[in-house]
């Protein structure tokens, strides 16, 4: 099996935008952009991207492959819909940033350590593991994605929101070690196993 | 009736619409009798209901009245009952100029009483200088419509005429019907769905007017000579050899549409520099060419394959610099994405990109390009700097506006977006020694003194009252349609050219009746010279908007009066008043200005003569009293047919009786004017500004007169202006010269 970043520059060359449209969720819709930049506007998050929506798909569409897939600038959507509910050409940009992310993600050219994909990844482990997402688990494994030292730092600046937790019984110690499951835990992954193929055969196989 | 010539003059005064409750009619009606000098004086409850109208009738049936004045709502109102076609008729403005725009309650009651009594006195002054228009003396009653020019346009105007019935002519300097439509391969869509090119439909055009019954058409033709008026053209149509034959027309359409600007004006983008980068004419060619031997479009320069295809629009176009057009062609973004069509509809794996700064697709064109991105056509924002060219390849060098960053693109074949240059013929306002070095060629030949063709209105467009009235010219009886008035696409060519064939039906109609043509459609009344008072001093001939006054051979002025619009610029300009209309005149508005009774120096009451546009500014004063907008109840309201036919012997007269002021409302001038006579306001500016010194040498403030531009819309800003003006007035005083007249 080769890398699928390498397979599929060669299978494309300069062609980014079909490349895009046959990989990634809603990319078909990339070249009915129009350019307004009403996207861009919208965006509540708009400065804090390197690339704004309207700009990622005039880059899709100049075949800047490699700048689009390794910008953390769709990592940084949170889902508003503000731009999809604007768009006067209806695109889905909400749907089409992660697609992109997700593509980024598949081929390995996601930006690392990036936090959004970071959270992502951890929350999917961690929820999926066990049918249910250990919270414990989670918070730690966030605090201590920076390393040990920043790790320790940030759980004592936390301390008194977990003491009260604790107090409330709304935080578990034991979690840390155990964790409760859901019922049907094989079932669970039994069912995600089947979802993964059916996105697999959906999307053209990279070979 | 009468001895011929006895006039015998009404009043009637109507108590409707409030008037009776607001003034004491009885009053106004005295003044008729005692000042107005009326014969007869009636007031009635309802004057525009059947009896009030048959109480007019009968008294001109029964009574002998020959002339009638009529004291109730604005002249624009009610003119379906207030018809009488028999009898001159003025038009006291009592409801919209008095009641509805003067504030009620008792201490504002004396003032809107002696409004009302004055518009009173001013209406029985004007009737009596009135007369009933003849109608102009009708040379011919040609209904024939001559179209100059065979192309989209051309052909739809003709058939159009033909089609409501009238005889059309076809003069066209090529060998073919069809011009530049029947050059391209498809159209862009023009009805539902706009997704693909379509058919031009040239053919079938063609077709049809070549076999209609009622259509004449000479080909390799040109017009030789044109001269004659509306209903009475006569037109010399030479061909090759040289040989002209004389057609008799009533009307014209001039289509003569455009020429595709230059390539070789554009070398920086490859323009006559290599054989793969053309125009779209030149693509379209190539696609013609292609199609007829089956096969896909080869690339010129060797014949081989076309791999990628970049259209950079606005080529030669909206340039700023003074070296191309500076306008936008409208139709080039719409032809681009059909051009790449071609393409993508042939084989999608042809990459197409439409470099573009702003796409503008008019009409349905969204749809089209909507349908474009959808059949994988790239669209690029960004500016091309240069095109490099060499051996079978050409890169596109630009400025990517999203991106921001300079960058270049390969492409097999390139194609400018240039624009279209219209037909004009001759730019008859510049001077002879002037004309550029290669003369344009005369299209129309005019024999008028004013010049050979049309006007140009801007860029060398053929002119058009744009604004307004698209389809009119400066000159009666011709009409300009298509791309040769404003760049336009095939679609909106024959909407145009409709439209002008139905404004030359209009024009013969008139003609044929001895009446106005647009804007005064329909009015009888036409400029009567009296020639022993002219001093040849020529201004009418000059300042004629609509060039219808020739010179005699004794170097008089000749009326066209089907030639003329009857706006009175020539009235308004003659230094010895020898110009009038019978129901228009020095005299009709002049005695008004006399007419009113005019309150002492103590008063504390002046009087300002507002002098508005009936077009504009007289509609809109009318609507400001709809709206009971109030404004001082100082002016008196004059309406003009437009402020060029204000002579300066009227203001002189008000400044001489006591006037205080003189406030002029016409239309909007300059490049974007709103004027319905085209030059009338601007004129009207002109000798305004020449009154100061006279304002002087008469010891008074220059202030006391004033123009102002106001559009039909300024409802709310047109009372507020008189009320400023009013204001400004009290300020410097009443006028010295009150009680010398």
């Amino acid at each position: 099996m080769s890398d699928p970043n390498v397979s599929a520059v060669e299978q494309y060359r300069n062609n980014f935008l079909r490349e895009v449209e046959e990989n990634v969720d809603e990319g078909q819709w990339v070249k009915m952009c129009m350019q307004c930049g009403v996207c861009a506007g919208s965006c509540p998050l708009g400065e804090h991207w390197e690339h704004s929506p309207q700009k990622l798909f005039m880059m899709i569409r100049a075949g800047k492959r490699e700048a689009v897939l390794s910008t953390n600038s769709m990592w940084m959507c949170t889902s508003c819909y503000n731009c999809v509910v604007r768009c006067p050409r209806q695109l889905p940009i909400t749907q089409i940033m992660h697609g992109l992310a997700a593509y980024a993600h598949r081929l390995g050219l996601a930006p690392k350590m990036q936090p959004t994909r970071d959270f992502s990844i951890q929350f999917w482990e961690n929820c999926t593991r066990t049918g249910r997402v250990n919270e414990l688990r989670l918070t730690i494994g966030l605090y201590f994605r920076d390393g040990l030292v920043a790790g320790f730092k940030k759980g004592w600046s936390m301390r008194n929101v977990a003491f009260g937790l604790l107090k409330a019984k709304r935080l578990n110690p034991f979690e840390l070690f155990k964790g409760h499951e859901c019922k049907d835990r094989k079932g669970i992954q039994a069912m995600l196993k089947k979802a993964n193929e059916i996105d697999a055969r959906k999307k053209r196989p990279t070979t | 009736m009468s001895a011929v010539g006895e006039m015998k003059t009404a009043a009637y005064i109507c108590r409707g619409c409030g008037i009776g409750e607001r003034l004491n009619t009885k009053q106004m009606a005295m003044v008729a009798q005692k000042e107005g000098k009326m014969k007869v004086v009636r007031e009635h409850d309802f004057l525009c209901d059947a009896s009030g109208v048959q109480m007019i009738r009968d008294d001109i049936a029964n009574e002998a009245v020959t002339h009638v004045m009529i004291a109730a709502c604005s002249r624009r109102a009610k003119t379906e009952a207030f018809n009488f076609q028999d009898v001159p008729m003025a038009r006291a403005n009592i409801r919209e100029g008095v009641i509805w725009s003067q504030p009620e309650g008792a201490a504002a009651q004396e003032v809107t009483q002696d409004m009302a009594d004055d518009y009173v006195r001013m209406g029985c002054a004007e009737v009596k200088k009135m007369k009933l228009p003849a109608g102009a003396p009708v040379a011919s009653q040609n209904r024939r419509v001559l179209v100059v020019g065979g192309g989209m346009s051309g052909l739809t105007a003709a058939l159009e005429s033909a089609e409501a019935g009238f005889e059309a002519v076809i003069v066209e300097k090529q060998g073919a019907l069809g011009g530049w439509a029947a050059q391209l391969w498809k159209r862009a869509p023009f009805r539902s769905p706009y997704t693909d090119p379509v058919d031009t439909g040239v053919a079938e055009l063609v077709a049809k007017v070549t076999n209609h019954p009622r259509i004449e058409v000479h080909l390799n033709a040109t017009l030789a000579q044109t001269s004659g008026a509306p209903g009475a053209f006569t037109v010399q149509v030479a061909t090759e050899s040289g040989a002209t034959t004389a057609l008799e027309v009533g009307a014209i359409i001039q289509a003569t549409g455009f020429t595709t600007y230059d390539i070789a004006k554009l070398p920086e983008l490859g323009g006559g520099q290599h054989p793969n980068v053309v125009d779209q004419a030149g693509l379209e060619a190539l696609v013609i060419a292609a199609a007829r031997q089956g096969v896909p479009v080869k690339r010129p320069s060797d014949g081989g394959e076309v791999r990628s295809v970049v259209f950079l629009q606005c080529a030669g176009q909206r340039d700023d610099s003074g070296k191309h057009l500076p306008y936008c062609s409208g139709h080039c973004c719409n032809t681009s994405i059909k051009q790449a069509m071609y393409f993508k509809d042939a084989n999608p794996a042809i990459d197409t990109v439409v470099l573009y700064t702003d796409l503008r697709t008019p009409g349905m064109g969204e749809d089209f390009y909507r349908s474009g991105q959808t059949k994988g056509v790239t669209f690029t924002k960004g500016l091309a700097s240069g095109v490099a060219a060499a051996g079978n390849s050409c890169t596109v060098q630009f400025r990517d506006f999203i991106l921001d960053e300079d960058t270049s693109i390969e492409a097999d074949l390139v194609v400018l977006a240039t624009g279209q240059v219209p037909n004009s013929g001759v730019n008859i306002d510049i001077p002879e020694d002037q004309q550029p070095a290669v003369k344009p060629i005369s299209i129309l030949n005019l024999t008028y003194r004013q010049g050979k063709d049309l006007p140009q209105l801007k860029d060398g467009l053929t002119d058009s009252h744009f604004i307004c009235f698209p389809y009119e010219t400066r000159r009666t009886g011709i009409y300009a349609a298509g791309p040769v008035r404003r760049p336009m696409d095939i679609a909106q060519a024959t909407e145009d050219a409709t439209g002008a064939a139905l404004k030359a039906i209009q024009a013969v109609e008139n003609a044929a009746l001895g009446r106005a043509a647009h804007p005064r459609s329909g009015d009888l009344s036409y400029p009567i010279v009296p020639l022993e008072g002219c001093t040849q001093c020529k201004r009418c001939t000059v300042e004629c908007p609509f060039g219808a006054i020739d010179e005699d051979e004794k170097r008089f002025p000749l009326f066209n009066e089907s030639r003329c619009r009857r706006c009175g610029t020539c009235m308004g300009a003659c230094p010895v008043r020898v110009i009038s209309f019978e129901n228009y005149s020095p005299d009709t508005v002049g005695s008004q200005i006399k007419a009113i009774d005019m309150p002492d120096e103590f008063s504390e009451k002046p009087r300002i003569l507002v002098l508005a546009c009936e077009n504009d500014a007289y509609p809109a004063l009318d609507m400001a009293g709809m709206q009971r907008n109030v404004y001082s109840a100082f002016v008196r309201v004059i309406p003009v047919r437009c402020l060029g036919s204000v002579n300066t012997v009227w203001i002189t007269d008000a400044l001489n009786g006591g006037w205080d002021g003189v406030m002029m409302l016409g239309c909007k001038h300059g490049d974007d004017y709103q004027c319905h006579f085209v030059k009338g306001s601007e004129l009207a500016g002109y000798r305004m500004s020449k009154v100061d010194d006279t304002l002087k040498q008469m010891g008074l403030e220059t202030e006391r007169v004033a123009s102002y531009e106001v559009a039909i819309t300024d409802i709310a800003r047109a009372p507020q202006l008189i009320n400023e003006y009013v204001a400004k007035i009290q300020e410097i005083g009443m006028s010295p010269m009150k009680g010398f007249a």
